[in-house]
């Protein structure tokens, strides 16, 4: 994968036990360092993180500059928290009795979670295996190839945003090409993980039926797709654009019609698939 | 077992086809509930919508509302001090030979028209009355001033100095209170299910007992109290004859159980102002009967919910004269009438019917309102239909609240109502003496000035100094602090105890009481404001620096803060348990003082719309908060510091000790529509996961607004257009468009949590 990578991190190196930042080596737990990843935040949310309530770590870090994206501040690795897995792990455990009785589970997002591929897998496997909760990841596919087979097998569930079907509109959009989303839709296709596809709509980006059709039908082909959430573009995070310096170039889009949501829901629904 | 011949003739019919035994020998509604009522499962589709007839009704009184909006009341009797018996019959739209009421009564001739009811206090009648532009009758006047004690007078003769300097800083409220103390909650299902008759024997039958007894105080107002009562039962029989009903006998059908029932609350809110007049538990009552005739073929499901929209509009068209202070304090006009539903019986059985099921609709039927104030008891237990359709209901009207039946039921059994907004009770039973309420944010900084007033320099409470120092010591603060409230609980009771005192003397509740047990329970309900703000400060105070500055006179009247501190509303234990140990330590300094009655102390965590006054009254607070800024209401968390959303925040709500606030800890939360979910049914499943989460945490109270702030702006700057926007605020729900323009700006200016 020729594509540069934010600095902090760069993308051919490859992962390992102990902290995707230090060099650690496997060792008995007892001497095992801790696991420390970046954090930007963490937040209980209902219904639009995965299914029910969930408790969502927002990792820092992101390979993508996504044009309309409402959390720029989570770009960066560093600006994020350094947090150890445990102490996440107890925050989050303060919630399973809730979860448990409201319904949902625990979602790891970012930013982009598999820049940080062995801390979001520790996460994952404490939240499934020790919280006994309901796991999803939430990611753009982009940095696919990092999630291990064994960590895929601590996800219950994958958000996975394809943000365009055009790979001119995508890498416009993100500033990074499409393949790699492709090629990991396709490897959960094949691992029969249930998959929720998302796709941002924005007028006079992303709307082109054509680029609609495009992700609809690569959707329907894979198998596992069981929901698509069609959201469509705000404009509520554009003071963080501006609290970072940064031009939101999107100032002047408006936000999509009902009219203009719809059409692009029953594209999805044309074929055959759940989308709201 | 069914009526016996003699029985079923001497009752008319009323009670065929009912079974149990244990009712039939002494008064006991829950017993003839447990054994009759028809529980159901099933979802919302059997429910019908509104009649002509009562959509019709209910445009008569929509076309009336602008004008009392405008004006503040519609209309008020200024000459009849009111009774049960007082007012001519009087009806919505028409009179005794034709009009549209299914259900009739009203509390006095006219629709809307309000009463005056002098023995709580002559001079709020007046200035209540001057504020609305009317005069005082000359007469009436001369009685209430001269010949005939109020209850405001009395409290007035007994107060200590202290108590009047109390009153007069803000630190305790409501001294007392421009209202009748409230929450007591008449079972008013004796009257349908018994007549009037069998209730008054009764009352003849402990008066009797009672005669036996020495003639102490307490038996002699005893004695007192039941004749008070049985004269009460009287006037009610009267007051229903005059609209064609003789009401001596028990109801025979469900259109007249609905009518005695209402009768009976209709001479309550005729004779009482209370601060709240709840309603009970009636949902099940009634289902029985309206189940028996749509069994009978006598009437149909349209017909059943008709009755229960009439009666409902009834309940929305409570009205009481208060004095726009009052209305600072308690905006919107609310009159609690709160209608308890739903939770599970101790035998394990929903306590859900259909007519359950239908008080619901009539937030369809009729378009939302605040009242009645439409009380859920949630049980993850509860059928999965019922709740899908509260949390419906609560989506599409932000209307109803939520409490948890599985804190209350091990403590007051599964016949409980709330009185007010989260005050649970046993029906008739139990009762409560409430009344003003302590600002334990206030309290903080007198601890910090040594008892003098941080807004006047007033010195308020004697005997303590005021603390020095550039930087505030966490454990010097913690012990004055302590100190001070020891001296606030102290003070507190002892002005309860003046005030209930003085009601039962001169304001005493006597229809309500008639229909409790002769042997009740009572209980004194503290109430504490301002506990964020407390918890908060102390969290600064422990956790970062806090800097003093003092004016020229010492006095310490703002802070700086230097590093952050963890704030209450993020199921952060560093802060949580602050406000856990404020409401535990101040619930075992009010259980010190011996209380009027023998009462039980309990305390709330409440303030209603009070927040925004109480806020108002005081000062800069460590905790960075502004002078005359808000509090939070009730228990919540201070607006915008509860940084991961409404759940973490309800869950440091949750932590407060039931136990140690039996009187209820009350949250609010202002969703938006998409923080539940991308569609309607999601939402429903969503919010519905949400309160089972709340309940299985303990939590106690939850109050749900699903609503846009830009619908809230667009309703400021357009009122025309909402005339029924109805939102939850702590323990009640308002018609936003009548709340004052600074209760409106601190309901928008509170958290929403998005789904961003």
């Amino acid at each position: 994968m020729a594509v540069l990578l934010s600095p902090e991190f760069p993308v051919g190196r490859p992962a390992r036990a102990g902290g995707d930042e230090d060099a650690s080596t496997l060792a008995g737990a007892a001497t095992r360092r801790p696991i420390v990843g970046s954090v930007h935040s963490w937040d209980l949310s209902t219904g639009v993180d995965g299914p029910g309530t969930r408790f969502v770590t927002f990792l820092s870090g992101c390979p993508l500059t996504c044009l309309y994206c409402h959390n720029p501040d989570t770009w960066r690795m560093r600006n994020g928290k350094r947090t150890t897995a445990d102490d996440v792990v107890a925050e989050a455990a303060k919630y399973t009795t809730f979860i448990r009785a409201a319904g949902g589970g625990a979602t790891v997002s970012g930013g982009e979670p598999l820049l940080q591929p062995v801390f979001a897998g520790e996460l994952l496997h404490r939240y499934k295996h020790e919280l006994g909760l309901h796991t999803a990841l939430d990611t753009s596919g982009f940095l696919g190839t990092r999630a291990t087979d064994a960590l895929l097998r601590d996800v219950d569930l994958v958000l996975l945003d394809i943000k365009s079907w055009d790979r001119d509109t995508y890498k416009k959009v993100t500033g990074r090409p499409l393949q790699p989303t492709l090629d990991f839709a396709r490897r959960l296709a094949d691992l029969g993980k249930e998959v929720h596809v998302r796709f941002v709509l924005v007028p006079d980006l992303t709307d082109d039926p054509a680029n609609i059709e495009g992700v609809a039908s690569f959707a329907a082909s894979l198998g596992n797709v069981s929901r698509v959430d069609v959201l469509p573009f705000h404009k509520l995070g554009e003071g963080k654009w501006q609290a970072l310096g940064m031009n939101f170039s999107l100032h002047d889009t408006p936000s999509p019609t009902a009219g203009q949501v719809a059409a692009a829901r029953e594209a999805f629904t044309a074929h055959g698939l759940y989308a709201v | 077992m069914t009526a016996t011949p003699a029985e079923a003739t001497k009752n008319g019919g009323a009670w065929d086809g009912f079974t149990g035994g244990l009712w039939r020998d002494a008064i006991d509604v829950r017993d003839f509930v447990q054994q009759n009522y028809t529980p159901y499962a099933g979802d919302a589709d059997f429910l019908a919508g509104p009649t002509q007839r009562t959509t019709a009704v209910w445009n008569k009184l929509l076309s009336m509302f602008p004008r009392e909006t405008e004006q503040g009341i519609y209309g008020v009797d200024v000459k009849t001090p009111s009774r049960i018996d007082a007012f001519e019959p009087g009806y919505i739209d028409g009179d005794a030979k034709n009009h549209k009421d299914l259900i009739v009564g009203l509390q006095t001739d006219g629709a809307l028209k309000r009463a005056i009811m002098p023995n709580g206090g002559w001079r709020m009648v007046e200035s209540a009355l001057n504020a609305y532009g009317y005069e005082a009758d000359p007469g009436v006047r001369d009685v209430y001033t001269h010949l005939r004690k109020t209850h405001n007078e009395g409290v007035f003769d007994a107060y200590t100095p202290e108590i009047r300097a109390c009153r007069s800083s803000g630190i305790i409220t409501g001294l007392p209170d421009a209202y009748g103390r409230g929450r007591i909650i008449g079972d008013y299902r004796r009257v349908a299910l018994y007549g009037v008759d069998r209730l008054i024997a009764a009352k003849e039958a402990d008066k009797a007992r009672l005669g036996e007894d020495w003639a102490t105080e307490t038996v002699i107002r005893d004695r007192e109290e039941t004749s008070e009562q049985i004269k009460a039962l009287n006037e009610l029989k009267n007051m229903a004859m005059s609209y064609g009903y003789d009401i001596s006998g028990p109801a025979t059908t469900g259109r007249e159980a609905v009518q005695w029932l209402y009768f009976a609350y209709l001479a309550a809110v005729k004779e009482q102002n209370g601060a709240a007049m709840s309603i009970g538990r009636i949902d099940n009552f009634l289902d029985i009967y309206l189940q028996r005739d749509i069994e009978a073929g006598l009437i149909t499901e349209e017909q059943a919910q008709e009755f229960i929209d009439d009666f409902v509009i009834k309940l929305r068209i409570v009205r009481f004269l208060r004095t726009p202070e009052y209305n600072e304090l308690y905006s919107g006009d609310p009159t609690w009438v709160t209608w308890s539903m739903a939770g599970i019986g101790e035998d394990g059985r929903p306590l859900v019917s259909r007519t359950t099921f239908r008080a619901l609709q009539t937030l369809y039927n009729l378009g939302p309102a605040p009242e009645p104030n439409l009380t859920v008891f949630w049980d993850r237990e509860l059928p999965a239909g019922f709740k899908d359709f509260a949390s419906k209901v609560a989506i599409d009207t932000s209307a109803i609240q939520f409490e948890s039946d599985e804190l209350m039921r091990p403590k007051y059994g599964d016949d409980t109502a709330i009185a007010c907004c989260v005050s649970a009770m046993a029906v008739g039973k139990q009762m409560q003496f409430f009344g003003a309420r302590v600002n334990v944010a206030k309290a903080l900084l007198y601890a910090i000035n040594g008892g003098r007033d941080e807004k006047s320099g007033k010195l308020v409470v004697e005997g303590f100094t005021p603390i020095e120092g550039e930087y505030l010591d966490y454990q010097t603060v913690a012990r004055q602090y302590d100190a001070m409230l020891d001296w606030l609980a102290k003070t507190y009771v002892h002005a309860l105890n003046v005030i209930h005192y003085m009601h039962d003397k001169y304001a005493y509740e006597r229809i309500e009481m008639a229909l409790h047990d002769q042997r009740i329970l009572r209980t004194m309900a503290c109430g504490i404001a301002g506990l964020s703000v407390a918890a908060d400060s102390l969290s600064a105070i422990k956790h970062a620096k806090v800097k003093v500055v003092r004016d020229e006179t010492g006095l310490a009247v703002d802070y700086e803060i230097e590093g952050d501190y963890p704030a209450y509303g993020n199921n952060d234990d560093r802060a949580d348990a602050l406000a856990t140990r404020i409401v535990h330590d101040f619930m075992e300094k009010v259980r010190k003082h011996p209380t009027y009655r023998d009462a039980v102390h309990t305390q709330s965590v409440l303030t209603i719309t009070s927040n925004v006054v109480y806020g108002k009254k005081t000062g800069n607070t460590p905790d960075g908060r502004r002078a005359g800024t808000p509090f939070a209401p009730g228990a919540n968390p201070m607006n915008g510091r509860d940084e991961h959303g409404y759940i973490a925040s309800a869950l440091s709500v949750a932590k407060l000790p039931y136990d140690d606030a039996e009187d209820g800890i009350s949250l609010t939360n202002t969703i938006t529509p998409d923080a539940l979910g991308r569609t309607p049914r999601e939402r429903i499943d969503n919010l519905t996961g949400v309160l089972d989460g709340f309940i299985a945490s303990n939590g106690f109270h939850m109050n749900v607004n699903v609503l846009d702030k830009a619908t809230l702006e667009d309703a400021m700057r357009h009122p025309e257009n909402y005339p029924q926007l109805t939102i939850r605020v702590s323990g009640y729900a308002v018609n936003f468009v009548r709340l004052t323009r600074e209760q409106q700006l601190d309901v928008i200016n509170r958290t929403f949590h998005g789904g961003l």
